[in-house]
């Protein structure tokens, strides 16, 4: 019997079989496509009774904006909200994936998630890519041990601080923090000072603009305040809309259905659960 | 499929001695300035570090300077070049002031002919790797106004190199105003040094802050700025994340 060897690829972690070939095309001459990137600001920030995290809506493809009013706060569980700057499809694809994660372990535990459950979970996995996924996050969330906040790396590193910023527009974010920051903010005084820093970015920072998005979380309470800002309206919007200038006449008229309506009668048993 | 295949440039043994006669990279660097128009003038800070690559090793560089009478130069960037370029300003004035017809350089001028040199020689692939901002006051107008390594100039009310565009100039758009008093502007500069020492590596809390007006320049004495650290999240930060950092 001969033996044959299969190149099986091995499980799990990235595969890097395409390395050599895609240098060799960049080295002939081939542009790489570019991908979408949410050149971002996002914040969090600790104030008396819990987190606040804070995200423009910009999304870019090079100079493009591909989305104008995308959604970069991510839901990670009912007390722990994740934003996420990079590769947009990366910082989805990893929350929903650590998301689900939690959830199972919830239905396992029987108890809350904890913030730092989510951390572990997500420096493991980024980590183990060694930085080719490109997200960089800011983990904010309220759980029995009281509010946290912490920052990850696209490598795998994480800090834990009071105020975080990230992304293009997080120097712009950061210097608002630096200067106004203090302990024992009110929710208000927080969701000022957050969504300043985020006018900040989006003012400042040509990779951020569009709209401020807010998630305030308490202890057993959260508000997803979509658009809570919107300074950059559509200045001259006609109110007219859209009208045509002749009128055509109609000569006759028949409408033709594009799919029959189908008739479905339960005959027999209902199927095998 | 068909890719365009780039063309070789030649041999790099053949360039290095070229390379030896025109900058490549800085040495010792200065970092941000910041600087405002302000009622009676112009306000400009920098520190007084000069950093060589990621040492700090000279800590008493003043990288501000007054020109003539009517202007004041501050510099970020190669110390060396900027030392060049007092050089070149200093014949300059010189030359102006030999023709004794009362009439004397104005900061617009000296803008002007800083602009001039810095893209020339960006020309010839050999710049004064700086980023310089002239401010002054001539018969009653104030001007500010940048200079950068490859020759981009332009005036504005408010204006900072390096660091300073990102983390001090959010600041200074939003709070900027015509008519600030001097203890406003000095309180303005300070909140932007204080950012910049918090979140600039490079930056030391060894600052001066310079002044010109229509009467002319006065620099400061070196002082520090005060810092906050004590905030209570940073004594124990993973108290309540064990496992964490």
């Amino acid at each position: 019997m001969t033996q044959s060897s299969v190149d099986v690829p091995a499980k799990g972690g990235f595969s890097f079989d395409l390395c050599k070939r895609n240098n060799m095309l960049i080295e002939k001459g081939l542009k790489a496509p570019s991908f979408l990137k949410t050149g971002t600001t996002i914040v969090g920030l600790i104030f008396k009774d819990g987190v606040i995290l804070g995200a423009d809506t910009r999304a870019t493809e090079g100079p493009i904006v591909a989305d104008k009013n995308c959604e970069k706060i991510h839901y990670m569980a009912p007390n722990i909200y994740c934003c996420g700057a990079g590769t947009a499809a990366d910082t989805e694809a990893v929350t929903d994936m650590v998301s689900s994660q939690l959830r199972l372990h919830r239905y396992q535990t029987g108890r809350d998630s904890r913030v730092i459950t989510a951390l572990t979970l997500l420096k493991k996995h980024l980590f183990s890519y060694q930085g080719h996924v490109s997200a960089a996050l800011v983990l904010g969330g309220v759980d029995i041990t009281g509010p946290h906040l912490h920052t990850i790396y696209p490598h795998g590193s994480t800090d834990t601080l009071p105020f975080a910023t990230m992304g293009s527009g997080s120097l712009a974010a950061m210097s608002v923090f630096e200067a106004k920051y203090k302990e024992g903010l009110t929710r208000d005084e927080g969701i000022k000072l957050v969504a300043e820093a985020i006018c900040s970015g989006i003012f400042n920072d040509l990779g951020s603009g569009s709209n401020v998005d807010i998630c305030v979380i308490t202890k057993g309470n959260k508000e997803y305040l979509r658009n809570y800002m919107e300074p950059n309206p559509r200045t001259y919007v006609s109110s007219k809309g859209y009208s045509f200038t002749k009128k055509t006449e109609i000569l006759r008229t028949k409408i033709t259905p594009l799919m029959e309506r189908v008739e479905i009668t339960e005959v027999g048993e209902a199927m095998e659960e | 499929m068909t890719f365009t295949i780039p063309i070789e440039n030649g041999d790099s043994v053949k360039n290095a001695e070229a390379d030896s006669q025109r900058t490549l990279y800085p040495y010792v660097t200065g970092t941000s300035i910041v600087a405002i128009k302000y009622k009676d003038g112009v306000l400009m800070a920098s520190d007084m570090g000069g950093s060589y690559g990621s040492t700090l090793r000279y800590k008493n560089i003043e990288r501000m300077k007054a020109i003539g009478k009517h202007s004041l130069l501050g510099a970020s960037g190669e110390i060396s070049d900027f030392q060049e370029i007092l050089r070149y300003l200093d014949e300059l004035v010189l030359n102006d002031s030999m023709w004794d017809d009362g009439n004397s350089l104005g900061p617009k001028e000296v803008h002007n002919y800083l602009t001039r040199v810095m893209y020339n020689r960006r020309n010839k692939f050999n710049p004064l790797w700086n980023t310089l901002v002239l401010g002054g006051v001539k018969n009653g107008e104030t001007y500010l106004g940048m200079v950068s390594m490859i020759g981009v100039s332009f005036e504005d009310n408010h204006v900072a190199t390096g660091f300073g565009n990102h983390l001090a100039r959010p600041i200074l758009r939003d709070e900027w105003h015509a008519d600030l008093s001097f203890e406003d502007g000095v309180k303005l500069l300070e909140k932007c040094m204080r950012v910049l020492l918090y979140r600039d590596r490079s930056a030391i809390n060894k600052l001066q802050i310079a002044k010109i007006t229509e009467e002319g320049v006065t620099v400061s004495q070196p002082y520090s700025l005060k810092t906050f650290w004590e905030f209570k999240a940073f004594n124990n930060p993973t108290a309540g994340a064990e496992g964490s950092w």
